[in-house]
Formats: C-alpha cells, sequence, structure tokens
C-alpha cells in the first residue's frame, strides 16, 4: 500500500483527535463489519465551526482522512463545511490509493452526519440543508 | 527503549541468507550455460540442476524424479489440480474436495474449475482452524478426483492432521495433493511415509529467492504437461531453466530441514512468550490451536482496533508484521480463513500475524512486547469501538 507522507503524517500525528463534552453536533459514520467508524463531534458558535473533534477505528487512510477532515473545516462556516467534498480531502493528502478513496468519502459524510446532528438539536430539518447521509455499503 | 528493527513476517517472504547466495553466484557470470547444452557449460548446469533435485527430493522424503522445478507455490498448486483436474476428467470423476481455509491459489483455482464443469467440496474447519480427517472421508465419493489440504495454514499456522487424511485417500484411492509452503522447512516431512501424492512447496518461504519452486508428483501419476516446449523438467514444463534459482532452492532446503527439530525447540519457547504476553491485554484472543501450529507463528486479535493501522504503527517503531484485515487485502472482507474459525468481522478486522525464526532474540521479543501494548493502547484511545466496548454498548 504506497501512502503519500502527508498520509502518513497525518496518520501518525493525526489532528484534532478526542471527544467535545459538550459538543453542538455529533456525527458517527460506518460500522465495524466493514473496518471504518468515524465519530466527529463539532462546536459551534454563530455558524462558524469554533472546534471539531474525530474518533475513528479504521485503516491508515481511515485516520488520516477524519484528521485531514477535521483541519480543512476547523474555524470555517457551516456553509463552508457543507461544501467539503472527498476529493478535496484526497487533493489536501496529495492523493490516496484507489481502494482507500471510500475512506475520504467517509470522512466527507462525517462531517455532514455531525452537521445534520447539529441542526436536528436546534429543532431544524437537516435534511433539505445537508441532505441524505451516505452510510457506506456493506 | 532504543529502536530495533524487527522481521517479524518470515511467513510473507525470508531474506535469502548468505550461504544460498554464495552457492547460486558462480551461476550467473561463469557457470551461466543453457542445461540443455552439450558442451561442458552446459553439463554442468545440468549437474547443478539434478544436484538440487536430489537436495529437494531428500528433504522432503521423495525420489529426486519425482520433483518438478516451478516458479512458485502458486505454480505447483495450479499445476497440481488443474492438472490431475485434466486427467481424472477423462475418467470420469469431476469433483474435488479441499477445505474454506486454503491459500487463494487453491481456492481460486478450484473455483475457476468450478466454472468448467467440476464440483467442488469445501471442508469447514473447526474454531481451532483445524480439519477433521472424518470429515473428509465423509465427503470422498466415486467421482472424487482430488483432495487437496494445505499441510499448515499460512495465517493462523495450524497444522493440519496430513498424516491421516493421506491415509484416508490412498485407502478410498483418490489422489491426494497438499500445499505445503509454510510447512516445509518448519515441520518434518516425509512424502513417501506419509502417502503424500502430490506436494508444493516454495523457495522464498525458507531463505531461497522469491521466483522458484516445486512440485512432488509421485511416481505413477502422470499429470499433463504444464508448458508445452523443449524437453526441461522431463518435458513437463518446458522453458529454459533458472539454474541459479534453483541451486539456491537446493541450498535453502538442505539448510531448511536439516535441524528442524532443534530450530523449533528455540523457537517454540520465545513464541509462547510472545503470546502469553500479547495475550496479557484484555480483550485479545490467540486464533488458531495453540500447540498444533507452526512454531514461529502466532496469530492474535485484538479487539477495538483495526489491523492495518496496527502494522503501520508497529512499522513506525521497526517491527514488520501482518494481518487479516480488510484493509491489507484491498477487499471489504477480512481474511477468510479468520471469518472461517468463527470470528466476527469486527474481531477478524483488529488481527495480527508475527512469524518468527530463530535469528530472534529474547532482546527482540522483550522489544516487541514493549511497543504492542503501547500502539494498542494508542490506537485505543482514538477508536470509538472501543468507547463503546467500555461503556458496555453493542457496536456492531
Amino acid at each position: 500500500m504506497l501512502y503519500s507522507e502527508k498520509v502518513l503524517d497525518h496518520f501518525s500525528n493525526p489532528r484534532n483527535v478526542g471527544e467535545i463534552e459538550d459538543a453542538d453536533g455529533i456525527g458517527e459514520i460506518g460500522n465495524a463489519k466493514c473496518g471504518d467508524i468515524m465519530k466527529m463531534y463539532l462546536k459551534i458558535d454563530n455558524n462558524i465551526i469554533t472546534d471539531v473533534k474525530f474518533k475513528t477505528f479504521g485503516c491508515g487512510a481511515a485516520v488520516a482522512t477524519s484528521s485531514m477532515a477535521t483541519e480543512l473545516i476547523k474555524g470555517k462556516s457551516i456553509d463552508d463545511a457543507l461544501k467539503l467534498t472527498n476529493k478535496a480531502v484526497v487533493e489536501a493528502l496529495d492523493g490516496l490509493p484507489a481502494v482507500k478513496v471510500h475512506c475520504s468519502v467517509l470522512a466527507e459524510q462525517a462531517v455532514r452526519a455531525a452537521l445534520s446532528d447539529y441542526y436536528t438539536r436546534q429543532g431544524i430539518d437537516p435534511l433539505p440543508i445537508v441532505g441524505e447521509i451516505k452510510e457506506p455499503e456493506e | 527503549m532504543e529502536k530495533r528493527f524487527i522481521y517479524a513476517d518470515n511467513a510473507a517472504t525470508t531474506a535469502v541468507s548468505e550461504e544460498v547466495l554464495e552457492s547460486m553466484l558462480p551461476y550467473f557470470r561463469e557457470g551461466y550455460g543453457n542445461a540443455s547444452s552439450i558442451y561442458k557449460l552446459g553439463r554442468d548446469a545440468q549437474k547443478a540442476i539434478e544436484t538440487a533435485r536430489e537436495k529437494v527430493a531428500k528433504a522432503i522424503g521423495a525420489d529426486p524424479r519425482e520433483i518438478f522445478f516451478t516458479s512458485c507455490g502458486s505454480e505447483s498448486d495450479n499445476w497440481a489440480i488443474k492438472g490431475t483436474a485434466d486427467l481424472m476428467a477423462g475418467k470420469g470423476k469431476k469433483h474435488i474436495i479441499t477445505s474454506v481455509f486454503e491459500h487463494h491459489a487453491v481456492l481460486h483455482t478450484t473455483e475457476y474449475l468450478e466454472k468448467h464443469g467440476f464440483e467442488v467440496t469445501y471442508i469447514p474447519v473447526n474454531d481451532k482452524g483445524l480439519i477433521a480427517p472424518q470429515d473428509i472421508k465423509n465427503a470422498i465419493r466415486e467421482d472424487t478426483a482430488l483432495v487437496t489440504i494445505m499441510y499448515a495454514n499460512n495465517e493462523i499456522g495450524t497444522i493440519q492432521p496430513i498424516d491421516e487424511i493421506a491415509a484416508i485417500c490412498r485407502e478410498k484411492g483418490v489422489l491426494f495433493h497438499t500445499d505445503a509452503v509454510q510447512a516445509v522447512g518448519h515441520v518434518n516431512i516425509d512424502v513417501h511415509k506419509q502417502g503424500i501424492d502430490m506436494l508444493s512447496l516454495s523457495g522464498h518461504k525458507i531463505h531461497a529467492q522469491k521466483g522458484i519452486g516445486a512440485l512432488y508428483v509421485r511416481k505413477g501419476i502422470n499429470l499433463p504437461n504444464l508448458i508445452h516446449g523443449g524437453g526441461q523438467e522431463r518435458g513437463k514444463r518446458a522453458g529454459t531453466e533458472n539454474v541459479p534459482a534453483i541451486v539456491g532452492l537446493g541450498t535453502a532446503i538442505e539448510i531448511a530441514t536439516r535441524d528442524i527439530d532443534a530450530k523449533n525447540a528455540f523457537i517454540t519457547p520465545l513464541r509462547n512468550k510472545l503470546i502469553d504476553g500479547i495475550l496479557k491485554l484484555p480483550y485479545t484472543r490467540l486464533n488458531g490451536d495453540r500447540d498444533k501450529r507452526l512454531p514461529g507463528n502466532l496469530n492474535i486479535s485484538i479487539e477495538g482496533i483495526e489491523g492495518e493501522s496496527l502494522l503501520l504503527m508497529l512499522d513506525m517503531n521497526g517491527i514488520c508484521a501482518s494481518s487479516g484485515s480488510a484493509c491489507t487485502s484491498g477487499s471489504l472482507d477480512p481474511s477468510h480463513v479468520l471469518l472461517s474459525i468463527g470470528l466476527k468481522h469486527e474481531v477478524a478486522h483488529g488481527s495480527m500475524r508475527l512469524s518468527i525464526e530463530e535469528n530472534i532474540t529474547n532482546e527482540d521479543v522483550d522489544y516487541i512486547l514493549e511497543v504492542v501494548p503501547k500502539v494498542v493502547e494508542r490506537l485505543r484511545s482514538m477508536s470509538p469501538v472501543w468507547e463503546k466496548m467500555m461503556k458496555g454498548e453493542k457496536y456492531e
């Protein structure tokens, strides 16, 4: 498995690992059967993602894409976070092996799942804003 | 703790040993003759090949005329299985028996034959990774062409009851092939005494180079030719012989089978120390029977973490290991071997195989036992699965 230096860096020194006790939105995506689970915690203030943390069960690429996704949305507006694509995560990591691209989709969906939870907590229907959350196929 | 480099993946491949390399070198630049040539340079190459053939034969209790050099273990498996299928189809025998946890070189070959009119029975293994000979006996039919069962499993190292299986096949008049790629050099093998009809072996698992293997075919079994062409390998596998590789295999197998009992006596306690040390971690389990296993093999599932991450972290600490995780196989499914012994997907994802050899030291073992718990703790601390396990929640 040929990982880029950036993937290995984010795997060995993942950014924003952990939990947020009083998170405003929590999203979890994936399942242990497939071998990847990502859990994303968001702190949101005035439409700005002021803090983000993650926990991931999965391969090197799963950890690296989670880490990179948190970096890409930290300090950004919700609108910007909603625009985060898996492609952007892959590019920021200088590429991923083809069999690992699904990890970047998980990272993208974990962010959306957390935002979806945020809206639900606000009493707002997340579906028109965030769209459907895509669970990985088994 | 000073960082070490520990190669603990000898079941994947091994380094070419000094003695093997030394024996090969003359056949690159000086003894480069084509073994089919009439002059001395050619005759010398031929002699070197035949000496190597004798060594391979002696190592497994065969006759030199029963040894055919191939390019690898997979080729040997393919030849034995497809060749026997070809041979027996004419006699109306189109049924093959194998096990669910064979190497893919066997499983993908039998799957191929299923597409070509063969019926295949896949014998299950028990939760210790062992096959019951009685199951094979019960599966044999009038039209059974071949039984092919691996000698030792490549992932969990379990050694199968080959003698009993061979005896059943002999009694029933069915040909018996065994993929012994992982067993040669670690288990004493005597094909004639054991009643084995065909056996595959590979060079690079026993310190020869990659790209050389052999198939033992008992005298009297006329397997169809694998490669048509010249008269090499008694016309059965044409193509100019890879003399240095063949010579290397001869040297390697001679060394590997020389002091098996002494080697095993040394390696087994160190391996057991590793097993016991790692099993001290909570939520871990040893995969495969503890005693009926290759002396250098250990395969442990560590719940709450995923195998590839574990391997990457071990690599950062200088330890080379392997895993049955899906992520290392390029598919979403974890190892078919671990699933076959009843592991749940999520547990199989977090497995680790170490395969050590007699070059390992006590200090190496201590180092591994220091690194593994640290790495596991780190990965568990960032695992949502572990978090749920600790809260007593289901995580499926």
